[in-house]
């Protein structure tokens, strides 16, 4: 059984995204710190890579500062091993497939169940695709998580009956990025999906202010926060973990 | 229950995010359903040979032939279709089946913008919105394409993402897909991207060796020596091999943008040094480090300059039936100059890859032996380019 679920044993969880290395690693592992102390149940650590197809100009800004900054795999990996010293909540990995498959995807994930990484988000594999990496990361206990979107429809039974960790719904159309507005019907995916399974599902994108925050966690089982907690690092540079943590605690205290 | 379609070998695949997998599905049945269908493919025929100037001419480059003294070699004038290069056959099959779809916007990436002018051509033509997506640095090396693209009726987005070339359109046309699916068909312009855009493509270019296959063997009763293309995404080069894969007499020679060689990083060779990775939508040969970040690449030719190949290629690398060799920027500026002087045919850029991989090879090759270039475009829109590059100045360039 994943380490994932214990994200949702708090209530509905709050997911905080952050981009690894931007804008250098020691403020990732610092940010990563203040949010756990502010209420964050599971955190996603985005891997840059060079061409993020599914994200948004905030979050392709992330991967652009770190990457020019020098962040490869293997010294995210590194901060990882830091991190768990002091991190006990669940931790998964945000990246593109071909971060995964040109480190060598066995070594990849190996190291991933070495390091106390839970989960893989890969917005760029979907079901069909999927075989490239479930083996592997069923042999090292590490949840291949599978994406629901608002265009899914007829293959939401399809993806969820085989889903693993959490359901990571996609609330809009589009990439990654802040919204005024969610107009999709999520509750009728959310109860398409817990019809298939009783893993939790939360739902991301667009989500930036506690109201939304708290009307995404009543529907499904937390919400996913990414551009928002950029715009924060963006803005306050290395002094930015004080803010990052005061903003996590707005947003979790709104779903309590 | 893996769709094992759309694989060439280990090659191709759907590694896209979940919000277009409905899409690309809707797409392989609607394909599916009008590539057989008499009614679509007639129309089809009547938008190639009527509106596109099809078939396009196979061309003994008699003088060419003569000065490099070895093998016969002809040209096929793809520059000579409407918009002035092979993309218009893509863009009208691809068209067509959008408008059948009730798509009634396309969006497209470009590099040199030959695929930009083609779309744009066709959705003025079929009554459709147009959105090209197209580096910023492109924008500035082919302006004159954006100023044809905008005359047309097409809005471009100039992108300045990334290195702001052909892959950074990509990516931007791939978002701009995500947000706005319903109405919008995204026409791809290779043989690249999710299953069932390198069939797709190739399907619709293969037209190409289909011509030359008969042109060919009308004109000398026997099939060329070797067939030469020039390889970015590779559209071109597989609509002019596909029709020969079987022949296997047929030499099949793809080249590659070297850029400032294959020795520096300068260079957007995909198969030459680039290895298998996976972007855009497809498993494939990418340029890229060690730890998978896709490698800023470099070639003069806008339309050659990106880090991948499609699957196709790829495979038909990995079983030997094609080879990709590599081109400098010196040898295709210096074969752009030397088929405009000998025969009065100014190629892309893109084209004059081939042209340059022709002049390399036929003088060590027997009078018996033919060789087919395809030039894919036509070199207009790379005169301004190509001066600065020799440090020409004229008239009208500098302010």
């Amino acid at each position: 059984m994943s380490n994932i679920k214990r994200a949702f044993e708090n209530g509905k969880a709050f997911i905080a995204f952050i981009t690894c290395g931007d804008p250098d690693l020691e403020t990732t592992k610092k940010a990563v710190i203040e949010m756990v102390a502010n209420g964050a149940d599971l955190i996603e650590l985005g891997i840059p890579f060079s061409d993020p197809t599914a994200e948004g100009p905030v979050i392709q800004g992330a991967n652009l500062r770190a990457l020019t900054g020098g962040v490869t795999t293997d010294k995210i990996f590194d901060m990882v091993r830091e991190l768990r010293k002091e991190v006990t909540i669940p931790m998964v990995f945000m990246t593109y497939a071909n971060v995964v498959y040109s480190y060598d995807a066995d070594k990849f994930i190996k190291t991933c169940n070495e390091i106390g990484i839970d989960g893989l988000i890969l917005p760029d594999l979907p079901f069909e695709e999927k075989e490239e990496f479930e083996d592997i990361c069923n042999k090292y206990d590490v949840d291949l998580v599978s994406l629901i979107a608002p265009t899914s429809e007829n293959r939401i039974a399809m993806i969820a009956k085989e889903a693993k960790g959490f359901i990571y719904v996609v609330s809009s159309l589009g990439v990654t990025g802040t919204r005024k507005e969610i107009t999709t019907d999520l509750d009728s995916i959310v109860a398409a999906i817990r019809k298939s399974t009783d893993i939790p599902c939360a739902i991301g994108f667009g989500i930036s202010i506690p109201e939304q925050a708290k009307k995404m966690s009543d529907i499904s089982d937390g919400a996913i926060v990414g551009s928002a907690i950029i715009k924060i690092i963006e803005k306050y540079g290395r002094d930015c973990p004080r803010y990052v943590g005061e903003y996590v605690r707005s947003m979790k205290d709104a779903m309590r | 229950m893996t769709n094992k379609n759309g694989r060439f070998g280990v090659h191709g695949g759907q590694y896209i995010p979940e919000t277009l997998m409905n899409a690309v599905i809707e797409l392989e049945e609607a394909y599916n359903h009008y590539k057989d269908d008499p009614e679509f493919n007639k129309e089809l025929q009547t938008l190639f040979n009527e509106y596109a100037g099809r078939p396009s001419l196979l061309y003994y480059a008699e003088k060419m032939t003569k000065d490099l003294g070895g093998a016969k070699i002809y040209l096929k004038r793809e520059d000579l279709n409407h918009t002035g290069s092979h993309k218009i056959n893509n863009v009208l099959g691809q068209a067509l089946l959008a408008k059948k779809m009730g798509k009634t916007r396309l969006i497209a990436e470009t590099g040199a913008g030959q695929h930009g002018v083609a779309t744009a051509t066709a959705a003025a033509l079929m009554g459709m919105e147009c959105v090209v997506f197209m580096g910023e640095e492109d924008t500035k090396r082919q302006a004159l394409n954006v100023y044809r693209m905008e005359l047309l009726g097409a809005k471009v987005v100039p992108v300045t993402t990334g290195t702001a070339t052909l892959k950074d359109a990509v990516s931007e046309a791939m978002r701009e897909w995500t947000n706005r699916i319903s109405d919008t068909h995204y026409c791809l312009g290779s043989v690249m991207g999710p299953h069932p855009f390198p069939t797709i493509v190739r399907d619709f270019q293969s037209v190409i060796s289909k011509e030359i296959k008969e042109q060919i063997l009308e004109k000398e009763g026997r099939l060329p020596s070797v067939v030469l293309a020039c390889v970015g995404g590779g559209s071109n080069a597989i609509g002019s091999f596909y029709n020969f894969i079987e022949d296997k007499d047929v030499r099949l020679i793809g080249c590659e943008a070297a850029g400032r060689g294959i020795d520096t990083f300068e260079t957007a060779a995909t198969i030459n040094t680039g290895r298998l990775g996976i972007f855009h939508g497809m498993k494939s040969y990418f340029c890229q480090d060690k730890y998978g970040q896709i490698a800023p690449v470099y070639s003069i030719s806008a339309g050659l300059d990106y880090p991948g190949i499609g699957p196709e290629h790829a495979h038909l690398h990995d079983i030997g039936r094609a080879e990709y060799v590599p081109v400098t920027d010196d040898e295709a500026v210096n074969a752009f100059e030397y088929l405009s002087k000998t025969e009065g045919i100014i190629p892309a850029i893109e084209s004059a890859h081939a042209v340059a991989h022709a002049m390399k090879i036929a003088g060590k090759m027997s009078k018996d032996d033919i060789i087919v270039i395809t030039i894919s475009g036509r070199g207009d829109k790379d005169c301004a380019a190509i001066a600065r590059y020799k440090g020409v100045t004229y008239v009208g360039e500098d302010e």
